[in-house]
């Protein structure tokens, strides 16, 4: 069997992450910060040792500042809706995963202006036509790091001092890179970077988070729930200050517990590691594709310029056609449709039938990507 | 207690106490503590002194100014370093 549907969520896993999931549930087990007794302690410890390491790999200065969700999406949305008030204007890319469109068109119904940016046809974006759409009302630039649909890498650093020159809140989704493409919230100049933790940095799904940088005013932050937090309890109100602000309710702490391996496992490796092996791999993939007649490879076609997902379709075949096969006649497990990605999608112009996705990971081979090469060869050359 | 220094040390008359307002808080001390050398454990905050229900940092009052140092340092703002 092969897993290429590592853009969805990675598999599989570190052993050191059930390692310390099973640790935690056997040996620790209680609820953080909500006790001063020492299992309560230690399992605050281990919370916190996800938030140092995260804060670390993304060379954030403040563990306090990462705030955990269930995954990216509670990230984007706590951001977005968290900040942006009617009579805002917002600028995004026409690439976005529905995880950013749906927040900024929910806020559109509420008064937030969009505007999205027109991609190319192979997904990239242009800094210029971006500060172009920057208006006196603008307040924030969200961006996605890398096309979930075809891997093209938009221009993070660059947008980010555009941001900073013009006063600009940068937020990045950061859910299909961070742990495959190396990110520095300082040097990049990204306030808000929201992760998930079950992709590229290995942990269990359940996990996710947001690094809220020095920029942003966490009192001007609305919290997306309210409630129990472990601290001011004699207080009814949601305490003003991060993590507890933005993080009511019990944690996935067992999920931060493996988080935290994961991350550690990381960082042990290199993500510039990570990043060579699976540019490998995407090089491999995107010659071996675009040699087979009948397949058309969508995005930049540039293993430098991409992250380790590919899309394409095979002529004369229904995406959903050729997942199948794959499947079923090659053990290839890939993910075939829209992605969550509408936008992107009509960007590739691949809407409505959408594409074939490769999303490859730290753990695969060349000798994965050769077989699934031929697997898509073979289905090509029955359909002509 | 794992991590959280010399435990034996922090224990009896003249010892203070960190009062934080949330356990995320007291880990982040009580990492710089350590960094620091300074003996420290956490303890479940006593009723007396605060209605919190988490946990607070105590310190052996010889290491008190070390930890106000260090409290200053991390940034975080406290609700106060008293006696146990
Ligand atoms: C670009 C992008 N943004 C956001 C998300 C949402 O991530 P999550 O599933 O962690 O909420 C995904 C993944 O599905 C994604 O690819």
């Amino acid at each position: 069997m092969i897993y290429f549907d590592n853009a969805a969520t990675s598999w599989p896993k570190p052993p050191c992450v059930a390692e310390a999931m099973a640790r935690f549930l056997a040996e620790v087990g209680a609820n953080p910060g909500r006790a001063g007794h020492r299992l309560a302690v230690e399992a605050a410890r281990l919370v916190y040792g996800a938030r140092e390491a995260v804060a670390e790999l993304f060379h954030a200065p403040d563990p306090l500042r990462v705030v955990f969700g269930a995954n990216a999406t509670d990230a984007l949305n706590l951001a977005l809706l968290g900040l942006l008030r009617p009579g805002d204007h917002v600028v995004t890319s026409s690439v976005e995963h529905n995880s950013v469109m749906r927040p900024l068109r929910a806020l559109e119904a509420q008064g937030v202006a969009v505007t999205v940016v027109p991609c190319s046809a192979a997904g990239e974006l242009d800094p210029e036509a971006l500060e172009a759409a920057l208006v006196p009302a603008t307040r924030m630039i969200v961006l996605t790091h890398a096309s979930n649909v075809c891997g093209t890498l938009l221009p993070v650093a660059e947008v980010g001092g555009l941001a900073r020159r013009r006063g600009l809140l940068f937020l990045l989704d950061a859910a299909q890179t961070a742990g495959a493409v190396p990110i520095d919230v300082e040097a990049q100049a990204i306030d808000l970077l929201a992760f998930s933790g079950h992709k590229s940095l290995c942990g269990p799904m359940g996990t996710g988070g947001l690094v809220i940088g020095e920029r942003v005013d966490v009192t001007a932050l609305t919290p997306l729930k309210y409630g129990g937090t472990g601290s001011r309890s004699e207080r009814e109100e949601q305490p003003e200050f991060l993590p507890d602000r933005c993080e009511s309710g019990t944690p996935n702490a067992v999920g931060l517990a493996g988080l935290a391996a994961a991350v550690r496992w990381v960082q042990e490796r290199g993500v510039e590691r990570v990043r060579d092996h699976e540019r490998g791999l995407t090089a491999e993939l995107l010659a071996g594709l675009s040699a087979i007649p009948g397949a058309l490879v969508y995005g930049p076609g540039d293993a430098g310029r991409q992250t380790a997902t590919v899309s394409f379709n095979v002529a004369g075949l229904a995406p959903s056609e050729v997942g199948l096969r794959l499947d079923e006649e090659h053990g290839v497990l890939c993910r075939v449709g829209l992605h969550c990605s509408p936008a992107a999608h009509r960007t590739l112009g691949t809407f409505p039938g959408g594409t074939v996705r490769f999303g490859l990971g730290v753990f695969n081979t060349s000798a994965e990507v050769a077989r699934a090469v031929e697997g898509v060869r073979r289905l090509a050359s029955e359909a002509r | 207690m794992s991590e959280g220094g010399a435990e034996g040390e922090a224990r009896g008359s003249g010892d203070v106490v960190i009062l934080v307002h949330s356990t995320s808080h007291a880990v982040h001390i009580e990492r710089r503590l350590v960094a620091r050398g300074v003996p420290c454990r956490m303890i479940p905050v006593p009723r007396h002194l605060s209605s919190d229900c988490g946990a607070c940092v105590q310190v052996p009052g010889e290491h008190a100014e070390a930890a106000r140092e260090a409290v200053a340092a991390s940034g975080i703002e406290i609700q106060g370093i008293v006696p146990l």
